[in-house]
């Protein structure tokens, strides 16, 4: 565990040990609910998810990344650990979710601030450690960039479906990728959400405290209107056009192009007796075989694993993507057409 | 393929095995990789576990298949389900195909085999007799097939020293046993690596999806000083390369690259991708459950050998990797391209029979050119 100075807790709620925390500031939880002088810091942490579900980042007390006064520094703390409190009681998993991400946005510029900081090495020890300690990532200075092996590199950055992530669009040298701070910091931030949601998940969840009946009945009510439905056209995305044009014309389809054909009309429900006939033009056409190999796929057959449909950008290497406007940024063929309301 | 075909080759197979126990031995960590085979016209078996040279020796004996393979990947439990076998890691490999370059010369030595009326001829289209479209394409690579793919493998083994950190002697060339070469990195920082992580390395060697900033280019006010300089590392530096030809034309270029704009640009970036980029398979490097042909076994495309190329630049594989006997055997043979074997011509033939070499005979009746009289 990181050892934490005061400045760092304010900076990095989510690494402290919140009961341990208010145990050594000599609190209960209780105490926030009835004593009028602590209650403003209840109103504080609801603002801090309101702002959070608002998808913004909250505003805190510290300036730079110093704090106005000595105050200010435990008010920041505890306004987290109460947000906690609150989210656990409300229940509320699209609230958290929300709550994660903008207070891993929020994290995220301290830590950039602290990685960039050429006055003070501490500050800059301190980031890259949370950075090899939360996230396994081991980070390097070189020259004015900060580098890190191609393989750490991949596994966060195929989260990310803007093509300047792509390892093509990136400064690679001898199995190291160069990143700037804010680059590094940005390469993390979906881990960081998930580390900061999850251990808001597995914290206990406190019984009822007195005088947060009405910050909880809020935040159930605010949660109702993320509430979404979907409606789809029905329309085959270009690249399954595609591919039934091929096979029309009984031209040859590729092994992964028959494969992204076969799971994508599974997973709209159509059954293999529906789907076989389509291959009959292939120019190695088995009608056994066919029947085996999309039974496999459908998990009717073989180990069971249902296949599903591949993603946009396996597709996109493979070949086979055709995309038009219509596509408008999907991650994969099945969400074609989909409508949020 | 009719009977005696199959036990033609199947005779062939088993002499060779029983001979070249030399040439096929298990990769190391046997016992965590999983091993599979075929056998002529039936279907695959897998999820094999194998514990020695002997165990493999063994098996080839008992079941003269026709190809063998082995995982690239390692496993707790190599002989169970794919979803019990517990990954831990997988060599890095990749594939580069003859048939996957778009050469010219493939129309010269194609032929299409209809699976309507068997009729074999050097139309791609269509049928010459029955019209169908139903065609089985065979093809007898030539030494430019050969030469290019080997430029590939060179491009390769260049992006993994330069830009992956691989070590050259890390880096094992085999000739795949048909038209191509399979080539195995070991020692890597990329063993652990899922398959969508292995996809994006396959883009970056292939130069897929690269965007106009990343060589300088911006949409709008683009600055000059941002261009690569020629003698810069990486894809910036084989952009240079490429596209300035030479280093007195750099600033002439980028003024030419400005003027034509973004859109072109992106163009550019698209057109030298396949001048540039490695063009491996993407979907052998990117599988990581794969069982991959096994080095030393024969490849039942043509009956030639996955063989270890020891000094790649001077490798022929139509030399080095026919193992099989030369004792003449008569075939009847429709295979209306010529071909060289062993530093010898054979064909055309036109439905003819003829006595020729085993290993000719096989490397025929393997591409269904011809059959035992």
């Amino acid at each position: 565990m990181l050892a934490l100075g005061q400045d760092e807790i304010a900076k990095y709620p989510f690494l402290a040990d919140a009961g341990q925390y208010l145990k050594d500031k000599g609190f209960t939880l209780e105490q926030f609910g009835t004593d009028p002088d602590l209650k403003s810091l209840v109103e504080k942490a609801f603002n801090r998810i309101e702002v959070a579900a608002d998808g913004k980042i909250y505003h805190s007390d510290l300036i730079g990344d110093q704090a106005s006064n000595q105050a200010a520094l435990p008010r920041e703390v505890f306004s987290f650990l109460l947000a906690i409190v609150l989210l656990k009681l409300s229940g509320m998993t699209t609230l958290i979710k929300r709550f994660a991400l903008a207070e891993a946005r929020r994290a995220e510029k301290y830590l950039e601030k602290d990685l960039a900081n050429i006055s003070d090495e501490s500050k800059k020890q301190f980031a890259i450690r949370v950075i090899d300690d939360l996230f396994a990532v081991q980070i390097k200075k070189q020259d004015d960039f900060f580098v890190i092996p191609i393989s750490d590199y991949l596994r966060h950055s195929i989260n990310f479906h803007e093509r300047e992530w792509k390892l093509i669009n990136r400064h690679v040298e001898k199995g190291l990728v160069f990143l700037t701070p804010h680059e590094t910091v940005r390469l993390i931030r979906k881990e960081l959400g998930t580390y900061i949601s999850s251990k808001i998940i597995n914290a206990k969840t406190p019984p009822m405290i007195s005088g947060f009946e009405e910050p909880v009945n809020k935040l159930i009510s605010m949660s109702k209107k993320f509430a979404t439905f979907t409606v789809t056209t029905g329309e085959y995305p270009p690249c399954i056009k595609h591919a039934i044009e091929i096979l029309e014309k009984g031209e040859n389809l590729p092994h992964s192009g028959r494969f992204m054909l076969a799971t994508f009309l599974l997973s709209k429900g159509q059954s293999v007796e529906e789907i076989a006939p389509l291959f009959k033009n292939a120019p190695d056409y088995n009608e056994r075989i066919t029947l085996y190999q999309l039974n496999h796929l459908a998990g009717t057959s073989g180990s069971g694993t249902h296949y599903s449909c591949p993603s946009c950008e396996k597709l996109k290497t493979q070949n086979l993507c055709f995309a038009i406007p219509e596509c408008d940024n999907i991650i994969s063929p099945i969400q074609f057409g989909k409508k949020r309301f | 393929m009719q009977e005696n075909d199959i036990k033609f080759l199947e005779d062939s197979f088993k002499k060779y095995y029983f001979e070249h126990f030399d040439l096929i031995h298990v990769p190391n960590r046997t016992s965590e990789r999983e091993f599979g085979f075929q056998k002529f016209n039936s279907g695959m078996t897998r999820h094999i576990s194998i514990k020695d040279d002997k165990e493999l020796h063994l098996l080839l004996m008992k079941n003269i298949p026709s190809d063998v393979y082995c995982s690239n990947a390692c496993y707790s439990f190599p002989d169970l389900p794919m979803s019990e076998k517990d990954w831990k890691e997988a060599d890095l490999i990749f594939d580069i195909d003859a048939k996957d370059l778009n050469l010219e010369c493939r129309k010269n030595h194609t032929i299409s085999k209809c699976n309507e009326c068997n009729e074999i001829s050097t139309n791609a289209i269509n049928c010459s007799k029955c019209n169908s479209i139903k065609l089985e394409k065979k093809s007898l690579p030539c030494k430019n097939c050969i030469d290019a793919s080997k430029n590939e493998v060179s491009k390769l083994s260049k992006i993994l020293t330069e830009d992956l950190d691989v070590q050259q002697n890390d880096i094992h060339v085999y000739f795949s046993g048909n038209e191509g070469f399979h080539v195995y990195v070991y020692n890597s920082q990329f063993q652990q690596l899922g398959s969508r992580e292995r996809s994006e390395l396959t883009d970056y060697i292939m130069f897929n999806g690269a965007i106009p900033e990343t060589f300088g280019m911006k949409k709008f006010k683009p600055n000059r000083s941002l261009f690569p300089d020629f003698e810069e590392k990486g894809w910036r530096g084989r952009f240079s390369k490429e596209v300035y030809g030479s280093k007195s034309k750099r600033s002439k270029i980028i003024s030419e690259l400005i003027t034509n704009g973004y859109s072109s640009f992106q163009k550019t970036l698209e057109d030298i991708s396949g001048k540039i980029g490695a063009k491996i398979d993407p979907n052998v490097t990117m599988d990581i459950h794969r069982i991959f042909r096994l080095p030393g076994s024969l490849n039942s495309k043509s009956g030639l050998t996955k063989i270890f190329c020891n000094d790649f630049t001077k490798f022929d594989p139509y030399t080095e990797a026919s193992f099989l006997s030369e004792n003449s055997i008569e075939v009847t043979a429709n295979c209306p391209v010529e071909f060289k074997l062993k530093n010898r011509k054979f064909g055309p033939y036109f439905n003819e029979k003829v006595s020729i070499p085993t290993y000719t005979a096989v490397y025929m009746i393997c591409k269904k050119l011809a059959t035992i009289s």
